[in-house]
């Protein structure tokens, strides 16, 4: 099977590495990157437990080869938090006990802050259609909802 | 089908830098190389098994494919690596084709829709494809680079069954464009899903109307169905009577009812076929009054 070398950033920082045709992009952050960060569900874009920014826009990464990432962006669940503070979304997750297993986080927590970047103050729906790709077996939905309302609250000007 | 499995199967990825050179790859390698835009089809379809490519064809990248461009007297095109997020979020598309953003807004997820596209949509051509719809009662064409140059073909004929088109060996779509609609039109998508947003459509109905002082009820409407037969299908007896009788509501429910007449469901997981088809009715009878509404 055919190898590519390709070069991207991830989380800031370049990576060089080279991969076989058939790898994702999620293989290739948790089995050769080694950030487990992102969660690996279903492998069929149904879950959004590996969610990733990919040029700043939310992507199922088990549905992105990793050969097709070169010369781009990647952020995972890794990346968000910046000189030890954590994203806002992050904080207000933790504060409105939208975590229980965790499996889902990741996921979600990426895709918040997509939703936050392009539409800073969201409804209701707005969010709940945003997040209908991030499946969670254990909150309930509520709390995650009631986080990304609080982020968006703590991002504006007082 | 969910498999705990992440691993695609071995290809090679091949990433071509001319039309020219993509399609003829594709023409040599006929059976064992396929074109891919976001992959949400293909990828899953390799995993099952159910595809055995040997070779897949990045064709993103190529000349006119990001593009999406907007001509007052000509229409949308819209180049076939242009995702659905994409479409939804363009100035153009919500001015002038608020159905055809509708309709992308349904399928799947955001993330998803990162990847998927409207070519990708119409050229897997699943009866169960949500964009098809928006496509057919729009009157839109497929943009097509073969082998012997480039060609046009009406989506309305683009179909063969379930999964099959006109497409042969070495053909790659490079857009598809939708005329300008009827002045003043309106349109509706509704899609019924195991849940409210993020499903495959279990039933889809899609339904564009405008004014026409040449037909006797002095409207027009076009219809198209989703997931209630092998290919998506436009129930043309339930668009003559809207136009040729006086619009009431007895005349919508009488297309309704041919409209349901026209469908030919099957049983599956999402739903039973008789289930189906009083859908259809339902579903065909509401976005008939929306856009009768609409159009006052
Ligand atoms: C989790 C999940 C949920 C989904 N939900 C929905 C939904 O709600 N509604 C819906 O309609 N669909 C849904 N789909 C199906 C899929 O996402 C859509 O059909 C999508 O539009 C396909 O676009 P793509 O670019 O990813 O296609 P690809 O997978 O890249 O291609 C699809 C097919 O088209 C062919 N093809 C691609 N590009 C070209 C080209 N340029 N020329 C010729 N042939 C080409 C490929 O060979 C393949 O046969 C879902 C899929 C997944 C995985
Ligand atoms: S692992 Fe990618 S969507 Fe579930
Ligand atoms: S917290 Fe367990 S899946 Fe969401």
């Amino acid at each position: 099977m055919a190898m590519h070398r390709i070069t991207f950033t991830l989380n800031g920082a370049r990576e060089r590495v080279e991969v076989p045709s058939n790898q994702t992009l999620l293989q290739l952050l948790r089995e050769r990157l080694a950030l487990t960060g992102t969660k690996n569900g279903c492998t069929a874009g149904e879950c959004g437990a590996c969610t990733v920014l990919w040029n700043g826009e939310p992507v199922n990464s088990c549905l992105v080869l990793a050969v097709e990432c070169d010369g781009t962006e990647v952020v995972t669940v890794e990346g968000l938090a910046h000189d030890r503070q954590l994203d806002p979304v992050q904080t207000a997750l933790l504060e409105a006990g939208g975590v229980q297993c965790g499996f889902c986080t990741p996921g979600v927590l990426l895709s918040a802050r997509a939703l936050l970047d392009r539409n800073p103050r969201p409804s209701d729906y707005e969010i709940r259609d945003a997040l209908t790709g991030n499946l969670c077996r254990c909150t309930g939905y509520l709390r995650i909802i009631e986080a990304v309302k609080a982020a968006a609250r703590a991002a504006e000007p007082a | 089908m969910l498999t705990a499995h992440p691993g695609l199967p071995e290809f090679d990825y091949i990433k071509p830098t001319t039309l020219p050179e993509a399609s003829q790859f594709l023409a040599e390698h006929a059976g064992e190389a396929r074109p891919f835009l976001g992959g949400t089809d293909t990828f899953v379809r390799l995993r099952d098994g159910a595809w055995k490519d040997k070779y897949l064809v990045d064709v993103k990248h190529l000349d006119g494919m990001q593009t999406l461009a907007f001509d007052p007297a000509a229409g949308l095109t819209v180049g076939a690596a242009v995702n659905m997020n994409r479409v939804i979020a363009a100035p153009e598309v919500q001015a002038h084709y608020p159905l055809l953003a509708e309709a992308a807004h349904t399928v799947a997820s955001y993330q998803l829709r990162t990847r998927a596209t409207l070519v990708g949509n119409a050229c897997n051509a699943s009866p169960a494809g949500d964009t098809v719809g928006a496509g057919l009662v729009l009157n839109a064409e497929l943009l097509i680079f073969g082998v012997d140059g480039g060609r046009r073909a009406p989506l309305a004929t683009f179909f063969r069954g379930p999964g099959k088109t006109t497409l042969r060996p070495g053909d790659i779509v490079t857009a598809i464009h939708y005329p300008l609609p009827p002045a003043g039109h309106a349109g509706r998508y509704l899609k019924l899903g195991r849940n409210a947003l993020g499903d495959l459509a279990i039933v889809g109905v899609t339904a564009l109307g405008y004014r026409d002082p040449a037909a006797p009820s002095g409207y027009r409407f076009r219809l198209a169905l989703a997931s209630v037969a092998p290919m998506p299908l436009r129930p043309v007896q339930a668009e003559a009577l809207l136009s040729d009788q006086p619009l009431s509501e007895a005349g919508l429910q009488a297309a309704a009812e041919a409209a349901a007449a026209a469908a030919t469901p099957i049983d599956d997981v999402r739903g039973g076929a008789e289930y189906r088809r009083l859908m259809v009715r339902n579903l065909t009878r509401q976005a008939l009054r929306d856009v009768w509404q609409r159009l006052g």
